[in-house]
């Protein structure tokens, strides 16, 4: 329990000691302390920043989202309208094409039924002609007749 | 003491043996080899575990290595920054190294009493006395080491003459001059003896503790020595811990100028 030389030693020991921890221990570590506290508050405010971002972004495409649709809804009714259009006008071409079908049609039924007349009215005349004949054949002697004819014939 | 600690015989003769350290020289030019052999290698161990974590230190994700020496690093200052309001290179490394030194110093109390001495013995050690802060030179050395800090901080942050200012003119004013220099004078010379015979008090009674123990029969010693080591986890790390921000706290004092 006495106070010697001991006590010379190990305050010897205790200022290397000392020195050497303010020397070569506690900077080191006390900086990368340091560096690594102002990386995180770097990667915290660059996360606040992001998330700020992501809310700008956020409405931005809200905004695009409801102009696109309205522009759809826009282009959807325009085209409707259009279609309708079509519809309406190509039912009037199958309207006016159908009255020209019916038309020409009519002109055609017309057309044979004046040539269905004018054949029945040819055959009409040529069995008239012929009953007119067979008759005249029946009343007529064509010696008394070859007078007119041969008249008629050298009339041509 | 060496020699009547060898004559005496049974439970006197253990304690005693136990506490004699192993020493060399004689007169004031005694050497207590255990404590500066321990201590040493204590702070040898200090050292090269905190400098391995300062070589290996980097901003990005610390090791296991590394996230304990910060967190230690962490731990003494904000203790520095709680009661230190100046900017000193010194006053955080220094009590970085107290608490570790001092701990590693308490710590070795925690090894069985008798294994140490024993492997000593063996290899021809009569006495061993393992735990350094049991020793008053070793406290008296960091005490001491503490109050010429203080000294030299008071003179040079107030000046010689601000400094011997506060010694005649405090607390009482320069009329009860002689009063206030003793007041003074008893406070200064009162921080060094208390830092260091609180850590050796309380370490050497505990020490002393655990080889009463060692004396109980085999069958009791776990019941009382296993408590007691529990206990003294937190009595060894309270003395490091009390040492280290009673430093802080003297060396700011110095730093105040009134």
């Amino acid at each position: 329990m006495s106070i010697n030389a001991t006590l010379i030693g190990q305050m010897i020991t205790f200022a290397l000691l000392v020195w050497f921890t303010m020397k070569y221990i506690w900077p080191p570590l006390f900086d990368s302390l340091e560096e690594r506290r102002k990386k995180i508050a770097e990667g915290l405010a660059a996360a606040e920043r992001g998330h700020e971002d992501m809310l700008l972004a956020e409405k931005k495409a809200k905004g695009v989202l409801k102009d696109a649709k309205a522009q759809s809804s826009e282009i959807v009714s325009l085209a409707q309208k259009r279609a309708n259009e079509i519809v309406e006008e190509s039912k009037d071409t199958a309207k006016k094409e159908g009255e020209r079908l019916i038309l020409a049609a009519k002109a055609q039924i017309e057309q044979e039924i004046q040539q269905a007349k004018e054949g029945l009215r040819q055959e009409v005349a040529a069995l008239a002609l012929s009953a007119a004949e067979q008759i005249l054949c029946a009343e007529i002697d064509q010696a008394k007749h070859q007078d007119i004819i041969s008249k008629v014939s050298n009339q041509l | 003491m060496a020699t009547e600690a060898h004559a005496a015989e049974g439970a006197t003769g253990y304690i005693i043996h136990h506490l004699t350290p192993l020493s060399a020289g004689s007169g004031f030019w005694t050497l207590h080899l255990d404590t500066l052999f321990f201590s040493a290698v204590l702070g040898g161990l200090f050292v090269w575990f905190f400098k391995m974590a300062a070589e290996r230190a980097t901003a990005g994700v610390p090791g296991l290595v590394q996230n304990f020496a910060e967190m230690m690093i962490e731990f003494v200052d904000t203790q520095v920054k709680d009661s230190f309001h100046g900017k000193s290179k010194l006053i955080a490394p220094l009590g970085l190294t107290i608490f570790c030194w001092v701990f590693l110093f308490n710590f070795m109390d925690l090894f069985p009493v008798d294994i140490l001495p024993l492997v000593g013995s063996l290899m021809g050690i009569e006495y061993l006395r393992v735990v350094p802060s049991t020793d008053l030179n070793a406290t008296f050395a960091m005490s001491i080491s503490v109050f010429c800090l203080i000294i030299f901080y008071s003179i040079k942050i107030k000046g010689p003459w601000g400094f011997a200012k506060e010694l005649m003119f405090q607390p009482f004013g320069p009329w009860l001059l002689p009063f206030n220099l003793l007041l003074k004078l008893v406070e200064e010379i009162a921080k060094p003896i208390s830092l260091a015979l609180r850590l050796f008090g309380n370490l050497y009674a505990g020490e002393l503790i655990f080889i009463l123990i060692a004396l109980l029969p085999w069958y009791i010693q776990p019941v009382l020595s296993f408590p007691w080591a529990i206990f003294h986890i937190l009595i060894i790390t309270l003395q490091a811990f009390i040492f280290m921000v009673l430093t802080i706290v003297y060396l700011s004092m110095a730093h105040e100028d009134h």
